[in-house]
C-alpha cells in the first residue's frame, strides 16, 4: 500500500451523513469496518 | 488490499466510501457494528441507497480477490435493482478480467441469471451451463449450473 494510493480513498466517518446523502444521490455505500492502524 | 490503484479507482467511481474504526470511531463502531451484525474486522459492506447491505466481504484477501468481491458485490447492487443488461455487464467483467480469482465462477453463473433475466431466452442459462463445462468445473457454481443444460 502507497501513501498515495492510501489518500486517494477520502473514507468518510459520518455515517449518519453518508446514508442520508446516499439516499438522495442514489448512489451505493461502502462500509469499511476496520481496526487497521490510522 | 485498500492500497492497491485498481481498488482505489473502483470505490471511488462507484461508491461513496465510510469507515468505522474500531478504536478510533468506538461509538460509531458499536452502533452500526450491531445494526449490520459485524462481528471481525475487516468487514467490508456493500450497502444500496437505502443503506441495505448487499454485499459483505468478511477477513483480508489479496488485492486480485479483493476486487473482483467488490465488483461481484457492485454487479449484484444492479441485479437487485432490475438492472439486468449492466448486472451482466459487471459480472463477466470480473469472469474476464479477474478469472483466476474464487468471485470468477460465482460471477460466470450471475451473469447467465442477469442475461436470462435481461432476456428471457433460456438460451442464456444453457449457454452459461455449457461453459461451465470448460471452466471452473470444480465449483459449487458449476455444479448449480447442471440443471441449465
Amino acid at each position: 500500500m502507497t501513501a498515495k494510493a492510501e489518500q486517494a480513498i477520502e473514507f468518510r466517518h459520518d455515517v449518519d451523513n453518508v446514508l442520508a446523502e446516499a439516499g438522495r444521490q442514489h448512489k451505493p455505500v461502502l462500509l469499511d469496518f476496520s481496526a487497521a492502524p490510522m | 488490499m485498500w492500497p492497491d490503484e485498481r481498488v482505489v479507482r473502483f470505490v471511488t467511481e462507484n461508491f461513496i466510501p465510510a469507515r468505522v474504526h474500531v478504536k478510533d470511531d468506538a461509538q460509531e463502531f458499536q452502533r452500526y457494528g450491531q445494526k449490520y451484525n459485524a462481528q471481525w474486522t475487516p468487514t467490508i459492506l456493500e450497502l444500496d441507497s437505502d443503506g441495505t447491505e448487499v454485499h459483505r466481504i468478511e477477513g483480508f484477501l489479496p488485492n486480485d480477490d479483493f476486487l473482483a468481491q467488490l465488483m461481484l458485490g457492485r454487479a449484484q447492487l444492479d441485479f437487485k435493482q432490475g438492472k439486468f443488461a449492466d448486472a451482466e455487464r459487471r459480472f463477466r467483467e470480473v469472469v474476464d478480467q479477474l478469472p483466476d480469482t474464487d468471485a470468477a465462477p460465482e460471477a460466470l453463473y450471475w451473469s447467465g441469471v442477469s442475461r436470462y433475466k435481461a432476456s428471457n431466452d433460456a438460451s442464456a442459462l444453457n449457454e452459461t451451463a455449457r461453459a461451465f463445462t470448460q471452466r471452473y468445473q470444480d465449483s459449487t457454481w458449476a455444479k448449480k449450473s447442471v440443471i441449465w443444460k
